[in-house]
């Protein structure tokens, strides 16, 4: 190996073109397609001047659809982290009916489209729907109430936490927790004191993606949601209403605070595998 | 009784299973219980519930609805953008994954990292957005469309490019771990033999990251079928002009031909699960193959 390193190197020296070729292709692709359009929707919230972004933030609507955003992407992350760890676990660690169909399924929430997402919960939870009449009768409406906007985004997040966490657990060595188990350490105290630490950080991980997709999330929310200003409207469908309404300023000042947001949980979310892989490292 | 003690045998060796999991315990029932009834009431009932009600008129009136000139042009336009955006996000995803991996020289490699990721994190409806901004009158890129002639918002160019951004991490994810997994020493001894860059490229690395790269290019496919918030906001949704499988299910919906809007719905849910099983095809294999290996 040591060998070969020196010779590929000549290799790069000799056919320079070549790389070079390739790294101003790949630059130039995720410049036009990521960099320079993401620099234009936040010159265009700024362009009017702070005052004008602010004001644009603080009317009511925009106000209350940001804030109905955050409140239901943190439940929709709080239960997507305590029941997909718990069926991350499952999956991993045990053998029951069912097992190889649900693994298969887990991954379903990414293949089907997000506006067939929504349509599906409408016929079920509707008001003409089978489990819609259920709650109705009941005094509860799930579709264009708030309920509707949670269950769309506990589907569209399903897997992020189970899918982060079941490598850890197929990947943990087993020994420490029969180790633990042979000590006399019942099931439960095993999963908190070796499990739990274990799963722990990709949980996390897990949880910060989902919380960020759930904020982003259109296509199911738009079809559940019924969109009723400073009651069901969410930010993203917010700035959808502001384009169709021609409302530039809106739209796009709306879109920087998403924008701020979610580059904030991916630098975050880096930083802490950075950490991780230099604790590991050293 | 000797019988009886290969019986016990027999299940002891059943109940340990190779993969080390084992059958759950009564109170462990009710935690792989809670697992499935989620999954179950979250997953399945909303499934089924819209198989129902698309098929409660008829499998042939479920065909008629996705085979009117509308849907069918819909279902065209949804089909070529998704080829398009697998296309380009294969070849550019391949090129920039290996950068990342292999190039330790290339410029700006973190930030180049980093970035790759936006598309998840950002709103569809935002990556249309950013085109309307672009290409709108006073956009940055509109004199350029101009000049050359392309319209590119409410029509094709456009809405290409919302499902190539919304697509783009896929492959690039997918291959990245398996590039660091084979490591270069086979592609150095591929080098030592002679072979340039491309060769080694060709019959080296690609076999390496092949079944990282089928399932990377299954999931751009998916999801750029599914796309509705990006393309809603760049194509106008002309009918039979920029209508794609999406936006035609959400018109139908608008317009109360719940009929159309629910047997289109269950047709591109058909579709995605073609597409998951395949991918799970591919998934057991290279874990076999790994397993093998």
């Amino acid at each position: 190996m040591s060998a070969a390193r020196p010779r590929r190197a000549e290799g790069t020296e000799q056919r320079p073109w070549g790389l070079w070729g390739l790294r101003g292709a790949a630059l130039t692709y995720l410049g036009l397609m990521i960099a320079v359009p993401l620099a234009a929707v936040i010159q265009r919230g700024f362009a009017d001047g702070l005052g004008a972004f602010w004001r644009e933030l603080s009317s009511p609507i925009a106000f209350d659809a940001l804030k109905l955003t955050l409140f239901a992407a943190a439940i929709t992350t709080a239960v997507n982290l305590v029941l997909g760890t718990l069926t991350a676990y499952v999956l991993a660690r045990y053998r029951f009916p069912g097992r190889g169909v649900l693994d298969s399924f887990v991954d379903m929430p990414f293949a089907i489209p997000t506006l067939v997402t929504g349509v599906m919960l409408v016929v079920l939870y509707g008001p003409t729907g089978v489990l819609g009449e259920w709650f109705e009768s009941r005094g509860i409406s799930v579709i264009f109430a708030k309920p509707g906007i949670v269950l769309a985004l506990l589907f569209v997040t399903y897997p992020f936490v189970i899918r982060t966490v079941q490598p850890v657990l197929l990947e943990a060595e087993r020994r420490e927790e029969e180790a633990a188990f042979t000590l006399g350490a019942s099931k439960w105290t095993n999963f908190r004191r070796i499990v739990l630490p274990t799963i722990l950080p990709a949980a996390f991980s897990g949880a910060l993606l989902c919380f960020a997709r759930a904020v982003g999330e259109f296509g199911s929310i738009v079809v559940v949601a019924g969109n009723i200003p400073r009651r069901t409207l969410t930010a993203p469908v917010y700035v959808f209403g502001e384009i169709e309404a021609h409302n530039e300023r809106g739209a796009s000042a709306m879109s920087v605070v998403l924008l701020a947001l979610s580059f904030g949980l991916l630098l975050f979310l880096d930083w802490r595998q950075r950490r991780r892989a230099e604790v590991l490292g050293g | 009784m000797a019988e009886r003690a290969r019986a016990l045998e027999r299940e002891i060796a059943a109940e340990a299973s190779a993969d080390g999991r084992v059958r759950p315990q009564l109170a462990e029932w009710a935690v792989v219980g809670i697992a499935l009834f989620y999954a179950v009431l979250l997953l399945f009932a909303p499934l089924a519930a819209l198989a129902r009600g698309a098929l409660s008129r008829g499998i042939a009136a479920f065909f008629r609805e996705v085979t009117t000139p509308d849907a069918l042009s819909s279902l065209k336009l949804t089909f070529l953008l998704a080829v398009g955006a697998t296309i380009l996000n294969t070849v550019f995803g391949v090129a920039t994954a290996w950068l990342l991996v292999r190039d330790k020289k290339f410029p700006g490699r973190r930030i180049v990292n980093g970035i790759v990721d936006m598309p998840f994190a950002v709103s569809p409806v935002i990556a249309g957005f950013m085109l309307i901004v672009l290409f709108g009158r006073t956009g940055w890129f509109a004199p350029v469309a101009e000049a050359l002639g392309i319209k590119v918002l409410f029509a094709f160019p456009g809405m290409l490019i919302a499902t190539t951004f919304i697509s783009l991490p896929f492959v690039i994810r997918e291959i990245m771990p398996l590039l660091e997994q084979i490591g270069e020493e086979e592609e150095n001894a591929a080098y030592t033999l002679g072979a340039g860059r491309w060769r080694a490229f060709w019959s080296v690395t690609l076999p390496g990251i092949r079944s990282g790269l089928q399932y990377g290019v299954l999931l751009t496919f998916a999801r750029a079928v599914g796309e509705v918030g990006a393309v809603l906001v760049v194509s106008g949704s002309i009918i039979g002009m920029t209508e794609t499988a999406t936006l035609f299910i959400f018109r139908a919906l608008d317009e109360r031909n719940a009929v159309a809007g629910y047997a289109m719905a269950l047709l591109l849910a058909l579709s995605s699960f073609v597409l998951l099983t395949a991918m799970e095809w591919i998934r057991r294999r290279a874990s076999k193959d790994a397993g093998a290996g």
